[in-house]
């Protein structure tokens, strides 16, 4: 009889859903988001560089394909175009992955529509750690590219609550902001806390008197889950999700880190130039001695495989996470 | 004696083609001088750009861009698009030309707190329509606002002034094949092709020939002329008016210009980027012009 050995993950399709099993999830957020905005605002069109249907674009492309301009695989030209859009007066969303929108169209993103403070909405799928196809695909790096450019929103949205009611808010801002983009199927999370999407605004999410999480993107889903999964070991977690990652919401994060209470930063994004070290300058800027312990991608390039492989050996996961809070209080 | 600073209406075509081509070169003319005396303010600048270029400024401004000069911002305007940040000085030119800008506002150019920068950018000067300078820009924002003019139904027409040296950067030709793949029949580019780039002769630093036939391989109504002769230059903007319309191809004028053209001196110096003229030589070169010009076009 031979040893039964269990089967090896396998790297799924390229855009791997993070959904646990079972979990209510909304199918393509943005694109139908985008649809509704647009029925309200006809100045809204959308562009994408041949990823339409990997960016949930195509569901706008369906219902307004006479405001919808496809650019093939060529990010400069996207970027170039959606800036050329916005001088004419239209709001463009431009949808590619992130990977191409800050490492390959950054000057056109920083010069055609940032220095001009255009309404250029870019629209960047798969970041931080949301495929297994390895560092051509993996973002992991988008925040620290694009905290330098002047002008940029940054929002990095939990999930299907935060896509839904931030499109319409980044349509009305005034200046370029940049949306990392959850798409497919969408865990549905926020709907459950007394909460809603304010752009530039951090929001308590759950009061803790032992440790405070601060987070963004699909990272609060974690911080939410960690939070549960310590209950049973008595210790009581507070989680503040930062979706605005820049401009930075300091006051609420600082009023949340400045007490006794183990502070934890958790995001699906290097820990080099992304949320932990925003938190960490809003708190040196503030004169606040405060120790701040980062959940956060090694500052490497990552391996390829499946992706709940990849969050444990990571440390995205909830029991990596929970761990390292056992172990920080221990 | 023609003055540099004689005021015409622009943007309005004489009916008589003799009188036409008088026009726009004595235009061509003026823009030539406005360089030369903003050149002499900076002692340096790209003025031989500018000299090569004025022919094409001047077709533009002169002959075929609708605009109101007392309002740069009028929705049914025309767009020209500076590409290349450092022919602003031509640019800035053509705009004092065109009524946009005050002459006397040339004396500023480069200067601190000017609005006259020696790059051209769209947030410091009235009439510049986007941030130049770092090169194979123009052609995909051009892209964009030939789509989003289009789509809210303007007949304005979009024109993109780009360089030979522009042709090295991969996003001119992503943005080439996007205007044709969108039929985009508003759009005209304009090449200088002066054959000089930043490390040398084109042809030394990277091969672009033969440019004709990879713009027409691109699907785009070519038309290659002298674009120091002002009465090609103008045919082949009637002749791309002429197959015109807002869904169709995209048309490309490529000029053949001389670096330095209306002024001797400058023509037969050595070629440089960044040409230095001494102090002694700026009237020198004012006076080459203007004789240069009355025994031409001035006639």
């Amino acid at each position: 009889m031979s040893t039964a050995i269990a089967p090896k993950l396998k790297t799924s399709a390229m855009i791997a859903s993070f959904a646990d099993p079972g979990q209510k999830t909304a199918s393509a957020p943005f694109g139908h988001a985008l649809v509704k905005a647009a029925q309200e605002n006809d100045r809204i069109v959308g562009l994408t560089a041949d990823l339409g249907k990997y960016t949930d674009m195509h569901i706008f492309a369906q219902a307004f394909p006479e405001r919808f301009f496809q650019m093939g695989m060529a990010e400069q030209l996207l970027f170039g175009a959606a800036a050329g859009l916005a001088e004419t007066g239209l709001v463009p969303f431009a949808s590619t992955y992130s990977v191409f929108a800050a490492r390959r169209a950054y000057d056109f993103l920083c010069l055609d529509s940032a220095e001009p403070n255009l309404n250029v909405n870019i629209v960047g799928g798969l970041p931080g750690l949301t495929t297994g196809y390895g560092p051509s695909h993996q973002a992991t790096e988008d925040m620290a590219i694009f905290r330098g450019m002047p002008n940029l929103t940054i929002v990095d949205p939990c999930d299907s609550v935060d896509i839904e009611q931030s499109v319409p808010q980044l349509a009305a801002s005034d200046g370029p902001t940049y949306l990392r983009l959850l798409r497919g199927n969408v865990p549905t999370v926020l709907d459950e806390y007394d909460y809603t999407f304010e752009l530039g605004k951090a929001k308590v999410l759950r009061g803790g008197n032992d440790v405070v999480f601060i987070s963004s993107g699909l990272m609060t889903m974690r911080a939410l889950q960690a939070a549960k999964a310590l209950e049973a070991h008595k210790v009581d977690v507070a989680v503040v999700h930062a979706p605005t990652i820049k401009p930075f919401d300091a006051e609420t994060i600082l009023a949340e880190l400045n007490t006794d209470r183990l502070a934890i930063t958790l995001e699906n994004h290097s820990v080099v130039g992304g949320l932990f070290e925003t938190v960490a300058s809003s708190i040196v800027t503030a004169g606040l001695g405060k120790r701040v312990v980062p959940v956060a991608l090694p500052d490497e390039f990552l391996d390829a495989g499946a992706l709940p492989t990849l969050h444990e050996r990571y440390g995205l996961s909830v029991e990596r996470i929970a761990a390292k809070v056992l172990a920080e209080l221990s | 004696m023609i003055l540099a600073q004689e005021t015409q209406t622009p943007n309005r075509t004489p009916d008589d083609a003799g009188e036409r081509l008088q026009k726009v070169s004595r235009a061509a003319y003026r823009i030539r001088h406005h360089a030369l005396t903003m050149g002499e303010v900076q002692g340096q600048g790209y003025v031989g750009q500018a000299l090569g270029a004025a022919d094409m400024l001047a077709a533009v401004y002169a002959d075929q861009l609708r605009f109101r000069a007392d309002d740069p911002e009028w929705e049914e305007r025309d767009r020209f698009l500076l590409s290349t940040g450092h022919y602003a000085i031509g640019h800035y030119a053509a705009l004092a030309e065109a009524g946009i800008i005050p002459v006397k506002e040339l004396e500023t150019y480069g200067s601190d707190d000017s609005r006259l920068p020696m790059s051209g950018m769209s947030t410091y000067t009235p009439g510049m329509e986007i941030s130049g300078g770092s090169l194979g820009h123009g052609l995909t924002i051009a892209v964009g606002m030939a789509l989003g003019l289009r789509y809210q139904g303007s007949t304005a027409r979009i024109y993109n002034f780009l360089s030979d040296g522009e042709l090295d950067e991969g996003s001119t030709w992503e943005a080439a094949m996007g205007a044709h793949h969108h039929q985009l029949g508003n759009l005209t580019a304009m090449v200088d092709i002066n054959a000089l780039q930043a490390d040398g002769r084109t042809d030394t630093v990277l091969r672009t020939e033969p440019v004709t036939e990879k713009w027409e391989a691109f699907g785009w109504h070519t038309q290659r002329v002298d674009g120091n002769d002002m009465a090609a230059l103008l045919a082949a903007f009637d002749n791309a008016a002429s197959q015109a319309a807002a869904v169709g191809r995209p048309s490309v004028i490529l000029c053949d210009t001389k670096v330095g053209r209306g002024v001797p001196l400058l023509e037969d110096r050595e070629k440089a980027h960044f040409m230095r003229i001494e102090e002694h030589e700026w009237q020198l070169c004012r006076q080459q012009l203007t004789a240069g010009f009355e025994r031409t076009a001035g006639k």
